[in-house]
């Protein structure tokens, strides 16, 4: 009896405090009992009916959103977003490219313009809610994934057909899997685009996340990153992720996007002088002190105007250092590092964006965004940034940047295959009704990443000489704010330090005359 | 020659203390200003806040003890003699002339002193504890209603600390001015003076 006892305790004990117990998505439905979801699926936009008769406004919520749209909701002019008239430094853009980029929409079939954003069917429940890990869509399928058994070719890589009701059975709440799958990859590769996000935080070590870490706090994307009505909290182009930085406790409804609204604005206590950076420092500046540090490289510059060169009439590759290529003929040259240091800018949140249509000066380098922030400004924090250069291609009459057609079977003007400039951006230029002159340049341009994941554990932080010291600190080039410790020295320093010297120079000459003068004395 | 028991045991403990705290400011001080490499920005802030509120402590010490005992008066200033020390200090020492003010118990002190320590602490001193506590409690600025750029503050805390630093150097110096090199030192350890 006490035997039995002791195990029901343990039990229990074990059952409470097991991290991870409580952690595991709880829902409030076993989606394998579902009849809907027994049926024989043959597609996926059937699975979506199935979704769609129970969450029956679970459509209309995500079709609002930029995961299905490619355009910031707020923009509200519908120009801001990567089906819009923006664009970045990497693959640039998505007119003419939709089945290559597409297969990272939450959504089936988007092929070209003709893709009907109407249709609930063809929005892709699947990608982010199912837990078996195992549906995958094709690199180059538009969203789709595979019918029969296919190797893609670039990687090698086998893509089967979906089990559709065995991940229709298993849908639940995102996991970090769910959300990793498209933006660890964002670039077309792994670590590509962002620098803070890649594959190592599937399963990160602690010292890569202490927010993701299963030693850590396991959080999954979601955990932060609130969602009401698939409307998921983060930044949207111009929009800043948050405009306030509240805590919880100051107003429950607060989205848990920002690190205060769990820690607080004082989240120091044991070092409470740390506390007087929250007004001009941002919480990652401290707590990333690098970027890319899983392992995985992250790509820093892409020079476009280099592609094309062939050996033998074929297109090749370079490798380098890190394993990623350093040459593609089809892209050109490009730049990797791990273990990035952040560049560090004031920011309010919001990033302003050069679209196609705007007019740029070829003799400067280009922000394909840019952060409108001025320095010292009240709402502004200093904040970590991956900057990406480039030099991409543009219009050298019109002076505007360009959409170029890169993917397509060869003969279809796409760059990729055919790797001809003129013809590859009239295509793309031409789907979106822009005007193209002909004339193709090549701009340097930059495009700014907020670094804001892989939160280090608060002892690896930064130390204070980092930023508080006179030569080399990682705020060198910030204005707008005293820094103690940078700014430091100048005429003050040296104004003091001479009239020291001077006291010194007084109290040593009357030393002198005293012991010269005392000669005299009776 | 005679001996007169002129700083009593608490003055010349608060005397050793705050030189050794004032001291300790400096350098931190100017570590943190970087203009010394030891120590780190780090310890030199910490060190800093502690030695400011210990000196802060000792001096309402030291306030309340010149209050209560009426020491207070060595520090009244006059303008009588003023100019005969000056000029005992420019001219007079070199030739092996007396001091024109004798020390005694009920003047410590000579006219230049008298100024001189009043000024550090009616000026330098209350300079340094104004800006020093402002810039230690630099985030809650809003809850007093005040704003200011922490560049100027800091300008004005280090220009203190530069005109507290030309007065130790002049002050020590002061100490060898005596009948010997160390009259003076021996009588701010054991309290008596020689009087010559």
């Amino acid at each position: 009896m006490k035997k039995k006892c002791a195990i029901w305790i343990l039990t229990f004990v074990w059952m409470i405090t097991v991290p991870g117990w409580a952690a595991a998505p709880v829902s409030t439905a076993d989606h394998s009992r579902f009849e809907q979801l027994k049926k024989e699926f043959a597609s996926g936009p059937e699975v979506t009916q199935a979704c769609l008769s129970c969450h029956n406004e679970a459509g209309s919520q995500f079709m609002k959103t930029i995961h299905w749209t490619w355009i910031c909701p707020e923009s509200g002019d519908g120009k801001l977003g990567k089906a819009g008239l923006s664009m970045n430094n990497y693959c640039i853009s998505i007119p003419e490219n939709e089945t290559r980029c597409t297969s990272c929409h939450a959504g089936y079939g988007w092929k070209d313009d003709s893709f009907d954003f109407s249709k609930e069917e063809n929005i892709d429940c699947l990608v982010c809610h199912e837990q078996t890990g195992s549906y995958k869509k094709y690199p180059t399928a538009a969203g789709n994934p595979v019918e029969k058994p296919t190797r893609f070719p670039a990687s090698g890589e086998l893509y089967e057909p979906p089990d559709w009701n065995a991940v229709a059975q298993s849908v639940s709440r995102p996991g970090r899997e769910n959300c990793g799958t498209c933006h660890f990859y964002g670039g077309g590769g792994d670590g590509v685009k962002h620098g803070d996000l890649d594959s190592s935080l599937f399963y990160p070590p602690r010292e890569l996340d202490v927010h993701m870490s299963e030693d850590g706090g396991g959080f999954a994307c979601v955990r932060c990153h609130t969602t009401v009505a698939h409307r998921i909290s983060g930044r949207c182009y111009q929009t800043p992720a948050v405009e306030e930085h509240k805590s919880l406790i100051e107003d429950d409804l607060a989205s848990r996007i920002t690190c205060i609204a769990c820690h607080g604005s004082s989240p120091h206590l044991e070092i409470p002088k740390l506390n007087d950076h929250t007004d001009k420092v941002a919480c990652q500046t401290c707590h990333i002190p690098s970027y890319a540090r899983g392992g995985v490289p992250t790509k820093m510059l892409w020079d476009w105007s280099e592609a094309g060169k062939l050996k033998d009439g074929k297109p090749y590759k370079v490798a380098g250092d890190l394993g990623r290529p350093v040459y593609d003929s089809q892209k050109g040259v490009f730049e990797w590092a791990e273990n990035v240091i952040p560049e560090y800018a004031w920011f309010k949140g919001v990033i302003r964006n050069t679209l196609v249509t705007d007019t740029i000066d070829p003799d400067t380098v280009i922000g394909v965004n840019y952060l409108d922030t001025k320095p010292g400004d009240p709402n502004a924090r200093i904040y970590p940034f991956k900057v990406h250069r480039g030099v991409q291609p543009y219009d050298a009459e019109l002076n505007t940047l360009v959409f170029p057609k890169l993917f397509g079977p060869k003969g279809s003007g796409a760059y990729w295959s055919d790797f001809d400039w003129v013809v590859s951006i009239e295509k793309g230029m031409a789907s979106r009704g822009l005007p193209f002159s002909g004339e193709v340049g090549f701009v340097e341009s930059t495009f700014r990443y907020p670094i804001t994941h892989m939160v280090m554990p608060k002892d690896q932080a930064l130390s204070c000489s980092e930023c508080h010291v006179r030569e080399g600190s990682r705020l060198a080039g910030i204005s707008g704010v005293y820094i103690p410790g940078r700014d430091s020295g100048g005429p003050l320093s040296v104004a003091g330090w001479i009239l020291t010297a001077l006291a010194l120079l007084g109290v040593g000459l009357h030393a002198c005359l005293r012991i010269t003068g005392l000669g005299g004395k009776k | 020659m005679k001996k007169i028991y002129l700083y009593t045991r608490f003055e010349r403990f608060w005397h050793w203390a705050q030189a050794l705290l004032i001291c300790g400011l400096l350098w931190t001080g100017f570590a943190v200003h970087g203009d010394l490499p030891w120590p780190d920005f780090y310890n030199a802030v910490i060190w800093h806040n502690r030695l400011g509120i210990a000196w802060l402590i000792l001096f309402a010490f030291i306030i309340f003890w010149e209050a209560t005992t009426g020491e207070w008066r060595h520090y009244v200033p006059t303008t009588r003699k003023l100019f005969a020390v000056a000029r005992y200090y420019l001219l007079g020492i070199f030739k092996g002339e007396a001091h024109p003010v004798a020390k005694t118990p009920e003047a410590k002190h000579n006219p230049l002193q008298r100024l001189t320590y009043l000024g550090v602490a009616l000026v330098i001193v209350p300079v340094q504890v104004v800006t020093g506590l402002l810039y230690w409690t630099y985030n809650d600025w809003h809850l007093f209603g005040f704003s200011m750029d922490l560049g100027l503050l800091a300008f004005v805390h280090v220009a203190g600390a530069f005109l507290f630093l030309i007065f130790l150097v002049i002050h020590v110096y002061m100490i060898t001015t005596g009948h010997t090199p160390f009259a003076h030192l021996k009588a701010m350890i054991t309290g008596w003076e020689e009087a010559p």
